[in-house]
């Protein structure tokens, strides 16, 4: 009776029918692969969905000190009209007498065009002002965003100032009084 | 002479522990991602290089776009105590429920009137409902009440000034933006943060 029936199919003889035992080890290749795209898929997912902000700080409306224009020098100035379909011109100084090589002009938008513009005339304020003896008087630029702009590019301005970054000698600022030269110019051809 | 040889390794590596670290892994991310509430006015914001992220608390987003403002708050306690403000001003009154609802509930666009109909509404009917933006015209100016709110409302929760994000569609017309940026500027808030996506320096 102690006895181990040890070939496989014997077959009949009412010894015990002894299940096969299953190899234990299981392919995980697979399940891995799968594991690891999901955790990559969340991982993207959690990080990468987080908005991104930009700050945005305007002048105190006080109505109070509407009057108290401050004076600048114009050679500083540089201003950007921005119309509609994505229309931009930049003109350097007053309108009326623009300096050297800043009268009013076409650009377009990103790395091509305004961009190494606002390098070049941050560049020559720089050299301007140290002339002076003013080393860290950089350049100012003014954001005229017409009506018919829209918030692309006036966030697309706000990015070429923090690509350039002007903020760190020079100034920005977004002014919505437009005067009727303005007007024309970003009207007609 | 006699070749050695090499001893051939298996190609079968064990992956159990491999197995174990990845679903420990993917648990743990699947638990800490927070489910995305679909938005009740989907825009498409423009992008900047700039890659700060919006703050997580204390932050009233004004989407915009159509036209149309919608209104967002962060934190719960806020938002009820913001809820029961505006319940004061224009003598609406809200329920337990309600005020529950409005804590869990994404951002909305409507008149404080018709809030209670959006609030009752089963979340997935009311991105369909048409929402037609909060108003802020002179006369009905509930938005410029909203961000007010909100301010009170979260200085006496959090004891901190609520900060003001703004997220615009690409396509809008800059009046509509300005006109969001005077409201809040009215109320002496001039600094803003511009919901962008991102991009590279190299466009």
């Amino acid at each position: 009776m102690a006895e181990l029936n040890t070939d496989g199919g014997g077959g009949g003889k009412g010894g015990k029918v002894r299940s096969k035992k299953q190899n234990s080890k299981v392919d995980l290749t697979a399940m891995v692969d799968l594991a690891f795209l999901l955790i990559t898929f969340f991982m993207l997912t959690t990080t990468l969905s987080k908005p991104q902000s930009m700050s945005l700080g305007l002048p105190d409306k006080n109505e109070d000190d509407v009057n108290q224009d401050i004076k600048v020098d114009e050679n500083r100035t540089m201003t950007l009209l921005l119309g509609a379909d994505n229309k931009l011109i930049r003109y350097v100084g007053l309108l009326a007498t623009p300096v050297a090589g800043g009268a009013p002009k076409d650009f377009s938008y990103g790395k091509d065009g305004i961009r190494k513009e606002l390098i070049a005339r941050n560049k020559m304020v720089l050299e301007y002002s140290a002339a002076k003896g003013k080393p860290k008087d950089g350049i100012i630029v003014i954001i005229k965003p017409s009506k018919k702009s829209n918030y692309k590019n006036i966030v697309d301005i706000l990015d070429e100032m923090a690509i350039v970054k002007v903020g760190d000698n020079g100034s920005y600022a977004i002014v919505n009084d437009f005067t009727p030269e303005e007007t024309k110019l970003l009207e007609g051809k | 002479m006699a070749k050695i040889k090499m001893k051939k390794k298996s190609t079968s590596t064990d992956m159990t522990a491999m197995c174990d670290v990845a679903f420990l892994l993917l648990t743990f991310f699947i638990l800490t991602a927070t489910a995305k509430i679909p938005e009740a006015l989907p825009v498409d914001t423009p992008s900047s290089t700039v890659q700060t992220k919006v703050p997580e608390t204390d932050l009233a987003t004004l989407t915009v776009g159509k036209g149309k403002v919608f209104f967002d708050l962060k934190g719960r306690e806020v938002r009820v105590r913001t809820l029961e403000l505006m319940g004061e001003k224009y003598n609406v009154t809200f329920t337990d429920e309600d005020k529950k609802m409005f804590s869990l509930m994404e951002g909305f666009g409507v008149p404080i009137s018709n809030l209670k109909q959006i609030i009752e509404m089963k979340s997935s009917d009311r991105s369909k409902a048409g929402q037609p933006g909060v108003p802020m015209d002179s006369l009905d100016n509930q938005l410029k009440e909203w961000i007010y709110n909100a301010r009170i409302a979260n200085i006496e929760v959090n004891d901190k000034e609520l900060q003001i994000a703004i997220k615009g569609d690409a396509k809008e017309e800059y009046p509509a933006i300005r006109k969001v940026m005077d409201i809040c500027q009215d109320q002496k808030i001039n600094s803003f943060s511009l919901v962008t996506g991102l991009r590279t320096e190299d466009f």
